[in-house]
């Protein structure tokens, strides 16, 4: 009640939080809307899609040790996680699409396991932080005790021009015909003689890259630490069922309202922080089965 | 649709009798091994009451499980209860609520979303324990007094006996056993097999299928709790690990491990599986990854699991509903999306 | 009112811009049996299907024995005493066709929320299962799994799973297809014996069969109901003739 009253009073409290909760939105929306992708053309769950989210921030703090640039860790992790996730999609993936979804989970279950201990092995089970690089490490001051960092500023910005550059490829390219026309009937792509199997592992490897991509924004803000691909992909999956799965637009919704309501439920009912998002998404359940943006299911 | 061969029904009581003078031959490190193995089997027979028999796949059966070890927790603590004629119930009533109120929302769904939907609720339950400086937190609780089980009296099991734990949780599995083959021959099994294999029909038909889809995760809920609270009571100490997706998934490893839609192949599973990892944990400390890449080579080349090889063997010749039935399982399931 | 068990009123379904069903009102006589005839595409199953609950009209209204049903689910429509065949085979293919008419004829109790006594043990649902099998000429065949009878078995099952509930209303969708002319021939003498103490609404597309059975022909096309009437009446309209049975027979 407190928080609330000073949330009133103070627009630039609520200004922070309001920056926050974009910036954690477009973070979920590029991890959610690989795995709606993936699922939507693919017709594949993959519980594993959280693992690049680690993969990409693990891959950025050690490429940015070694090179002691952000971005040039981030330049070269990218095509790194694209090549991971090609050979994923062909050593394992692939063997799943004709299967239920059962051995779908269960297989990329196999693969978090796989991909949690190699990072045990490669990097340790500490918590590593990861420098904000120097052109960004400071803050736009709001009043005279609070400033917003810059870098949280620069998420959000990078976020907006990959979901850009994604509405481009999708709606402009030929690639995008051929994802947009998979993602509303998987049969037709294959009536329209595309190739299947090279279509399946770009959009997985795309996928992966987005979520890894993700996880390589945020290392700085949030570190670096052993089970962060398993929250990411909770969390993704809430966005996902709010959204309604397939929906490149619901993913986008269910992020912001996942944003919003996480970072607000903090601050607002802290001792309920944990629960928030779960009940936004038992309300949608309640509400609308299939999401906000799903397909009612007949 | 639930006649058990000839040659399970034979393997089954060998089985149970080896179980029953293990005891008398074993040391005590592999008595309570065994014994952790039969309360997991629990655990997972209860999941293929969903997977196998309902077609529920959940990602998420272990929030009942520590359901159930922190319910006894908790009473134990703050109720000063102790024996088990009031802490057993009270466990099971309590993964039975959570079950009533996770499914009610889940239900609503099927495949993917199913999935998707039961471990992000687990996955609540689970930061909810851990965040709960009541509960421990992540250091979790202890449980300081075993419960007792006496009659006027007179106690007929001590369970801070190793031996006598051991024989009380075979009890328990045996008896989990019988109360799933009870439920798969009754009425409801009936219902539950149809729909399975058929939910469209099985609704055109005149049943509320959502109805019994809830009924089964709720009974499913309740045997996740026995297993929960015999977990707890065999080690006096429960940690949020017990509810973690990663409990979850090796449970359904489990189940296809053993044969999904056999309640004794879960049991197979169990031991295959927890023996398994203890070997391998003796070797490496990064044992995960072996059990990783073990997983995929189940779902390549074994999906049927370790009980289709028992029935391959013997049929041969007849041609029986075995082998036909899993097909058609994986071609329904695969088709709600 | 009461005259008519099952009634439609101004029934519509659209999908998207698609008018599948549109404003159908239609009476079905208690006893009587009603054929629905018409081109594929004309909305006939789909007009099955909003009377079985399966699928929710956009518009209209649905009354079973006066009783208000548009918005029941399958489930109730079932229990109601509604019964449903598929043109599709819509079975339970690794069930036995005993277990296939168990399940139907379980349905029947007040509930099967019931988890302790063994199902073999309900005698009167045995019964009701081993009559469906019986009336539709399967009882020879009940403890074959469901996947390894012929096709046209497996569309004789379909019909004896629905009178294993013992419905007063018959929903028969297009029971002949795929059948031989042998098979045929049984499941219309089949039919004609449920004419006399059940009411049957009817889609196929079998003429013979349909002029055989159907006291009461209602023409579908585009959604809509093109004539209804008896048989001989419908058979003279010349707008059928013109635009649905002439261009069958010269077909």
């Amino acid at each position: 009640m407190i928080l609330a009253t000073q949330l009133s009073m103070d627009p630039s409290f609520f200004l922070i939080q309001l920056l926050n909760s974009v910036q954690y939105g477009f973070l979920l929306f590029l991890v959610a809307s690989g795995l709606t992708l993936i699922f939507g053309i693919m017709g594949v769950i993959n519980i594993a899609h959280g693992s690049f989210y680690m993969i990409g921030a693990y891959l950025t703090y050690w490429l940015n040790l070694q090179t002691g640039n952000l971005f040039l860790a981030i330049a070269l992790g990218l095509p790194l996680t694209v090549g991971l996730g090609y050979a994923i999609e062909r050593l394992a993936i692939r063997f799943l699409y004709a299967r239920d979804h059962l051995y779908q989970v269960l297989l990329t279950y196999g693969l978090i396991l796989i991909f949690n201990e190699l990072q045990r092995l490669i990097w340790g089970n500490d918590v590593h932080g990861v420098p904000t690089p120097p052109g960004l490490n400071y803050s736009i001051p709001l009043t005279e005790a609070q400033a917003y960092p810059v870098y949280r500023l620069f998420i959000s910005a990078a976020c907006i021009a990959l979901a850009a550059a994604m509405y481009w490829v999708i709606q402009k390219t030929r690639l995008g015909m051929t994802i947009r026309a998979g993602a509303s009937n998987r049969t037709m792509v294959q009536v329209l003689g595309i190739d299947v199997s090279r279509l399946f592992a770009v959009v997985f490897s795309l996928g992966a890259a987005l979520a890894a991509f993700s996880g390589m924004l945020s290392a700085p803000v949030s570190s670096v630490y052993p089970g962060m691909g398993e929250q990411v992909l909770i969390i993704s999956f809430v966005v996902v069922v709010i959204g309604g799965i397939g929906s490149i637009k619901g993913a986008l919704v269910g992020a912001m309202l996942i944003g919003l309501a996480d970072t607000f439920g903090r601050v607002l009912l802290p001792e309920f922080a944990g629960f928030v998002v779960y009940a936004l998404m038992a309300v949608v359940l309640l509400w609308r089965p299939q999401g906000l943006f799903g397909e009612p299911a007949r | 649709m639930t006649r058990t061969p000839r040659a399970v029904l034979l393997f089954l009581v060998a089985a149970l009798i080896a179980l029953a003078v293990f005891p008398q031959f074993a040391e005590r490190f592999y008595i309570q091994l065994v014994t952790k193995i039969m309360i997991v089997a629990i655990f997972a027979m209860s999941l293929d009451l969903l997977v196998g028999y309902t077609g529920l796949v959940s990602f998420g059966h272990a929030a009942f499980f520590g359901i159930g070890g922190y319910a006894l927790a908790i009473v134990a603590r703050d109720l000063d209860l102790t024996s088990i004629w009031t802490t057993l119930p009270i466990a099971i009533a309590a993964s039975g609520v959570a079950a009533l109120v996770i499914g009610w929302l889940s239900i609503r769904t099927s495949g993917v979303y199913f999935i998707m939907i039961t471990l992000a609720f687990a996955q609540m339950l689970f930061f909810v324990v851990h965040d709960n400086l009541a509960l421990g937190g992540s250091d979790g609780m202890y449980l300081n007094t075993k419960p007792t089980v006496s009659v006027a009296g007179i106690d007929l099991v001590n369970l801070r006996n190793r031996t006598e734990f051991y024989y009380f949780s075979l009890l328990c599995l045996t008896a989990s056993y019988l109360f799933c083959r009870m439920i798969l021959r009754s009425p409801f099994g009936r219902v539950i097999a149809a729909i399975r294999i058929n939910e469209p029909r099985t609704r055109a038909l005149g049943y509320p299928t959502q109805r019994y889809k809830l009924a089964s995760f709720v009974v499913a809920g309740m045997l996740a709790g026995l297993a929960g609270y015999l977990a707890c009571a065999q080690f006096g100490f429960v940690n949020p690990a017990l509810l973690s997706w990663r409990e979850s998934g090796q449970a359904l490893v489990i189940v296809i491990l053993g044969g999904m839609g056999t309640l004794y192949g879960p049991v197979i599973g169990s031991f295959v599986l927890i023996l398994l990892e203890d070997y391998l944990s003796s070797l490496t400390e990064h044992w995960l990854l072996v059990i990783g890449f073990f997983v995929i080579g189940v779902v390549l080349f074994l999906p049927d699991g370790i009980a289709s090889l028992m029935t391959r063997f013997r049929r041969r010749p007849a041609d029986e509903d075995g082998g036909g039935e899993t097909t058609v399982v994986a071609s329904g399931a695969a088709g709600d999306d | 009112m009461t005259e008519f068990l099952l009634e439609t009123e101004g029934l519509s379904k659209s999908f998207g811009a698609l008018a599948a069903v549109n404003g159908v009102s239609l009476g079905f006589r208690r006893g009587e049996t009603h054929a629905i005839i018409g081109p594929n595409g004309a909305g006939k199953t789909t007009f099955l299907n909003l009377l079985s609950g399966e699928i929710r009209p956009s518009l209209g209204r649905v009354r079973f024995k006066g009783q208000d049903i548009t918005a029941a689910t399958p489930d109730r429509v079932s229990r109601l005493g509604i019964g449903r065949s598929y043109q599709k085979t819509n079975i339970f293919p690794s069930f036995t066709c005993l277990e296939n008419c168990w399940i139907a004829a379980q349905s029947r109790l007040p509930s099967s929320l019931r988890f302790v006594w063994p199902a073999e043990r309900l005698s009167d649902v045995r019964a009701r299962a081993m009559r469906g099998l019986e009336l539709a000429g399967l009882a020879a065949r009940r403890d074959d799994v469901a996947a390894r009878i012929s096709y046209g078995e497996q569309r004789q099952l379909e019909i004896a799973m629905m009178l294993a509930a013992e419905p007063e209303l018959l929903l028969l969708d297009e029971p002949l297809a795929g059948m031989g002319p042998e098979e045929s021939q049984r499941v219309v003498g089949l039919l004609k014996r449920l004419a006399q103490d059940h009411t049957l609404v009817l889609i196929e597309h079998d003429m013979d069969a349909v002029f055989e059975v159907a006291e009461v022909l209602t023409v579908m096309v585009n959604g809509e109901v093109l004539e209804s009437g008896t048989v001989s009446t419908v058979r003279a309209s010349r707008a059928v003739q013109e635009a649905y049975l002439g261009e069958d027979q010269t077909a």
